[in-house]
């Protein structure tokens, strides 16, 4: 059937104009034109219609009309980003359900998290999966940029969307942070007093410099986040509104525009196909008219895509994408629910404002830090997340090779850098750390030393500072600023794995070293 | 018609478009960073930060007492009374005062002396002294917001 019969009566039975019969007519085929109102085309079964499928749907309209074959392959993606907005969409789904009972109240969080968890039907299992995809998610947004890294998709035209993403990571952070907050269970109190302080750790270094009198950054900062000095119920009503809504809402906002970038930056990263030396010239009409956005693609002048060089190998992107993204959808989901059904969610006591947990740990993802912050609270819970954010932030701009989109690694010789310099990594940073655990640090050495002096030579700068060295020294012998973006991005996600797990297992009461949990002192 | 090298001045139309442009930008960062004012809290809630300890004879000299809700010890040592704050300078937790005296956070590991002083660990300073004074009623009264020096005692 062409667009074009659909507007028309069916001719079969054609029944006097006017009257009864007409209106009886009308309404028998009312779920048939509702159908044809929504969906303007014929079933989508030519390469114009598939087109005109996505095109033309508002929700499917995140797709090209057309998608490389290389873009669909596994190994392009493994589908890490989809996963990472499935589970935010999950998120938010059961974050309203947890809403309607949820009180942000000091008095009442606690007993409300409490009566979601043994009054309110299902609201256990949803609590679980809002738990459990919240750390998932902070979870796949790491391995999503690492693919992203990897896959040298940062390149041109893509720098700024890096930017973008890099947003997003720091947004499902601050989402995961103030989340924490909410339960108001000793967890919660003491994992959110000490990152507060780390907000305040600017004065560590303003002390220091004896300037805090007049500039004191760190105080602002904390007053900002807590409106008080204390975790009190300003700070929970911040977090609140942070969490459920600013967070959440600017998510949205920037992963629309995290999606369009992508398109707009001619799909997803994919090893170049020889390119003739002068492109046959294109002109609109040459273009199949199947759709109005290749059209209006081809006159849009600069990086955007290379229209008509690559056609031959693309598909439509109905229907083998959009089955992609929904069996990514439905794994995510049952994922989340089984874990959701199978695990509950910790809740400890009562938050306690004058007995702290001991030992108390941030969440998985904080705890590299809070190792780092057991050295210094400002380099580990400020001053190395920055230079590490800003650093990610500049790698599309400092590595600027233009080759090998969408190839991992680079091919082989970056693969070669990024096993030596996770071995070198796991190395310095073991090393590093039974250093500290066995002999101390300065101020065990010298209790009289200026704090400045530690703030500056700590366990954790000196292993910025030698990850640092080593990828110079990568790009010195390899002459190639790729490689020593790949020494330097490994040396990081594998010194943060360990870091992580280090203090997940070895550290117990009191910050001390342990083999193994089982051996904590018991009180 | 100019080239690119050589533009034309800038049309007067255009001028007015880009400064009703920058103006409504200049406006907008303006009223963003006056938003901000709002929830830089002007008043604290914790601004009564003056808690009463009871009758100052209560702390004996030579003594040292534990008033945990407080989070402080009060010493009664040669010189007099001083109030020693248990947050831990490095990120907020409370320290514990060992059998040895000394102080241990749970939270990194810090370790103070018995008067306070930094031994180990990431604090960057001595726990806190905290002000101490007389009430009119004659009871000892602790600001909890109002740091002093570690050599202040008060003589009772
Ligand atoms: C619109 C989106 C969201 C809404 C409306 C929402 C809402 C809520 C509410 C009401 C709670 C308190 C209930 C409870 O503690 O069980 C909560 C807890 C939490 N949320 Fe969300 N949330 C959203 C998205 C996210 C995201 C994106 C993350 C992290 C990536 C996240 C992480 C957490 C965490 C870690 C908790 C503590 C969970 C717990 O202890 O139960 N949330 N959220
Ligand atoms: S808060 Fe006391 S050592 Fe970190």
């Amino acid at each position: 059937m062409t667009p074009l019969d659909t507007q028309s009566a069916p001719a079969s039975e054609a029944p006097r104009p006017g009257g009864m019969s007409t209106f009886l007519a009308n309404l028998l085929d009312v779920p048939r034109s509702l159908y044809d109102s929504i969906v303007r085309h014929g079933p989508p079964t030519s390469d114009r219609t598939k087109s005109q499928t996505v095109v033309s749907n508002f929700f499917l309209h995140v797709l090209p009309a057309h998608i490389h074959v290389d873009s669909l392959k596994f190994w392009a993606t493994c589908g890490l980003g989809i996963v990472t907005g499935v589970l935010f969409g999950l998120l938010c789904v059961t974050g309203i359900l947890l809403m309607v009972y949820y009180k942000p109240s000091v008095a009442e969080a606690y007993d409300s998290v409490k009566d979601i968890v043994f009054v309110v039907p299902t609201g256990r299992f949803m609590r679980n999966i809002h738990r459990w995809a919240a750390h998932a998610m902070v979870a796949f947004v790491i391995l999503h940029m690492a693919r992203v890294f990897y896959t040298s998709a940062y390149k041109a035209p893509r720098q700024f969307n890096w930017l973008i993403g890099m947003v997003l990571f720091v947004l499902t952070l601050g989402m995961s942070f103030t989340g924490y907050l909410l339960p108001w269970d000793q967890l919660a109190y003491w994992a959110i007093t000490i990152g507060a302080n780390i907000a305040q750790s600017p004065r560590e270094l303003t002390d220091a410099l004896g300037v805090t009198s007049w500039l004191d950054v760190g105080g602002m900062q904390k007053e900002l986040l807590l409106g008080a000095h204390y975790v009190g119920q300003e700070a929970l009503i911040r977090f609140y509104v942070l969490h459920v809504m600013v967070l959440p809402l600017a998510t949205c906002i920037v992963l629309g525009a995290h999606m369009w970038r992508v398109r707009k930056d001619g799909g997803l990263a994919r090893p170049e196909k020889p390119v003739p030396a002068v492109p046959p010239p294109v002109s609109v009409k040459e273009l199949p008219a199947s759709t109005r956005s290749w059209g209006l693609m081809a006159v849009v002048k600069g990086q955007s895509p290379h229209v008509g060089a690559e056609m031959e190998d693309t598909v439509p992107a109905y229907p083998g994408a959009l089955y992609a993204i929904a069996a990514l959808s439905m794994l995510t989901v049952a994922a989340s629910l089984v874990l959701g059904y199978l695990f509950d969610a910790p809740l400890k006591e009562l938050a306690a404002p004058t007995v702290p947990e001991n030992p108390a740990k941030a969440p998985w993802y904080f705890l590299g830090l809070q190792e780092l912050v057991s050295y210094s609270a400002f380099m580990g819970g400020v001053g190395i997340p920055g230079i590490v954010v800003l650093g990610l932030g500049l790698i599309p701009y400092l590595d600027r090779e233009r080759e090998d989109a969408g190839v991992w690694f680079s091919g082989r010789r970056g693969r070669t850098v990024a096993v030596a310099s996770a071995l070198f990594a796991v190395a310095w940073t073991v090393l590093q750390l039974w250093f500290t655990v066995r002999f101390g640090w300065l101020r065990n050495w010298y209790p009289e030393i200026p704090q400045l002096a530690i703030t500056i030579l700590n366990p954790g700068t000196v292993i910025v500072a030698v990850f640092a060295l080593w990828s110079i020294a990568t790009v010195q012998l390899t002459r190639s600023t790729r490689l020593g973006a790949i020494a330097l991005f490994t040396c990081f996600l594998v010194s943060f794995a360990i870091l992580t797990y280090f203090a997940t297992v070895h550290r117990g009461p009191n910050w001390d070293f342990y083999w193994w949990p089982s051996m904590w002192p018991r009180h | 018609m100019p080239g690119r090298l050589e533009p034309e001045p800038i049309p007067r139309r255009d001028f007015l478009g880009l400064a009703a442009v920058w103006s409504a930008v200049a406006a907008f960062f303006a009223a963003a960073i006056g938003s901000l004012r709002l929830p830089m809290p002007a008043v604290f809630p914790e601004s009564n930060s003056k808690v009463k300890l009871g009758p100052p004879d209560a702390f004996r000299p030579g003594t040292q007492t534990h008033l945990p809700e407080q989070k402080l010890w009060v010493v009664h040592d040669e010189g007099g009374l001083y109030a020693l704050s248990t947050v831990c300078t490095h990120l907020g937790c409370i320290a514990g005062k060992e059998k040895s005296g000394e102080f241990r956070c749970p939270c990194h590991g810090s370790v103070f002396s018995k008067e306070g002083k930094v031994l180990g660990g990431p604090a960057p300073k001595a726990l806190g002294r905290l002000a101490l004074s007389l009430a009119p009623d004659g009871q000892l009264v602790c600001d909890t917001m109002t740091a002093v020096d570690p050599a202040t005692r008060l003589k009772v």
